[in-house]
């Protein structure tokens, strides 16, 4: 339980994706102009990456990695598909959300309105492939914790973008120089934002 | 379409407008994730960007020959599958040649996908354009984007570790017998972001029409 808590509060402040990777900074420079729609489509990434994550965990354990395809036959013991592994996730991704799109339509007409034009902005977002590879590479032990790992990793994206809409936000009545306006003051801001949440680097778990 | 009209002048501005107007990351604001990302040294961001290059101007053209069979609903998904397909080989070709690199840019070859760049491009130009241009287009767009990735690349290498291309600049210049130390914080992610800005701010202010409203 601890293990799952650390893990959790890591990948929200620690790695946060945004300040320590950098993944998803497209539509988290072009979204974040108002709090609303910036809630929106924090929101479409932590769903998005709480579902994807734990299936390509599956993908990768039972059909990519190496000698994971066993449970078929002990004649595949050598096989290595992992350089496959790019295009399987990736289509589960766009499977995924295409799915999760049509299904919150049917069941959710209010919940589509106010996520529905977010899902297809998600497929290329790349913090969610870059979830995905990140599980890959530092290989979580069960699917429990890979599915943790992903909701911290999308609550962390989700206060990142928040963050930064709210101060855009504010930063609209404030006197820019007019070249920096626009996207070359948010990304300095993201960049003082980053500096602060360097902070958390220090603690251990 | 001839060989001649290829390289017309309107057909060149296609190469030469992505340096500068409408550049991939201070303007169009697509592919930022890796070029803030690998830009602590060189020679990764000059990996990326020539991975970039490759991947972007062949999934261009393949785009471009397919684009009156893909049906509009499920283009992203196609696009996905020709540019994952196309990053599998950049990156079992990086792996065998240049393995040290490879495991330095780490995930983000993968994410070269999802690399908001080649989709975007892929969307708006490929999808519309013959081969020929679509070709010119991509080369434009990732020497745009190479360019950014190299300048910030160098602006990092030089203040944060005192090197280029591994080289110690600094060193042997003898900068450090006069007191000056390496800026640890260029290295920090936050300091990309930063330079970015600066980047930005340095041609907004010296081209006035790519000025934003707030």
């Amino acid at each position: 339980m601890q293990e799952l808590a650390n893990i959790f509060i890591k990948s929200i402040f620690i790695d946060n994706m945004v300040f320590a990777y950098f993944l998803g900074m497209c539509s988290y420079l072009a979204i974040s102009k108002t709090v609303k729609t910036s809630v929106g489509m924090g929101a479409a990434v932590i769903f998005v990456l709480g579902i994807t994550i734990p299936f390509n965990y599956l993908l990768e354990h039972y059909i990519l990695k190496e000698g994971a395809l066993v449970w078929i036959s002990n004649d595949f013991i050598d096989v290595d598909l992992s350089f496959l592994s790019f295009i399987m996730f990736i289509a589960v991704i766009a499977s995924i959300v295409q799915l999760v799109e049509m299904v919150i339509e049917k069941f959710s007409p209010a919940l589509y309105s106010s996520l529905g034009i977010f899902l297809p902005l998600i497929a290329v977002n790349c913090a969610i492939l870059g979830g995905s590879l990140f599980m890959q590479e530092r290989g979580y032990s069960s699917i429990i914790e890979a599915t943790v790992f992903g909701l911290g990793s999308g609550v962390g994206w989700f206060l990142a973008i928040v963050g930064i809409a709210a101060i855009r936000e504010k930063i609209r009545y404030s006197n820019v120089p007019p070249a920096l306006r626009g996207l070359g003051i948010t990304y300095i801001i993201t960049g003082l934002m980053g500096i602060a949440f360097m902070s958390f680097m220090g603690i251990k778990l | 379409m001839s060989k001649d009209s290829l390289f017309a002048k309107k057909n060149m501005k296609l190469l030469s407008d992505p340096l500068d107007d409408n550049n991939p990351i201070t303007v169009q604001v697509l592919g930022i994730c890796s070029a803030l990302a690998i830009t602590v040294q060189l020679k990764p961001a000059v990996v990326m960007a020539l991975s970039v290059l490759v991947v972007l101007s062949v999934a261009n053209v393949i785009v471009s020959l397919m684009r009156n069979m893909i049906p509009s609903r499920i283009r992203i998904i196609v696009f996905l599958v020709v540019i994952a397909a196309l990053v599998i080989l950049v990156d079992q070709v990086l792996k065998a040649f240049v393995y040290d690199v490879s495991k330095e840019l780490s995930v983000f070859v993968g994410l070269i996908i999802t690399n908001c760049i080649i989709c975007g491009r892929l969307e708006a130009f490929a999808m519309a354009n013959p081969p020929g241009k679509a070709f010119l287009d991509g080369l434009g767009n990732s020497f745009g984007y190479g360019i950014i990735l190299i300048i910030v690349a160098f602006f990092r290498e030089l203040l944060g570790a005192g090197t280029l291309y591994g080289y110690p600049v600094l060193e042997k210049l003898g900068v450090y017998d006069l007191g000056y130390e390496n800026n640890g914080m260029m290295i920090l992610p936050p300091m990309a972001l930063v330079t970015v800005g600066v980047l930005i701010w340095w041609q907004r202010a010296r081209n006035e029409k790519l000025i934003e409203n707030n």
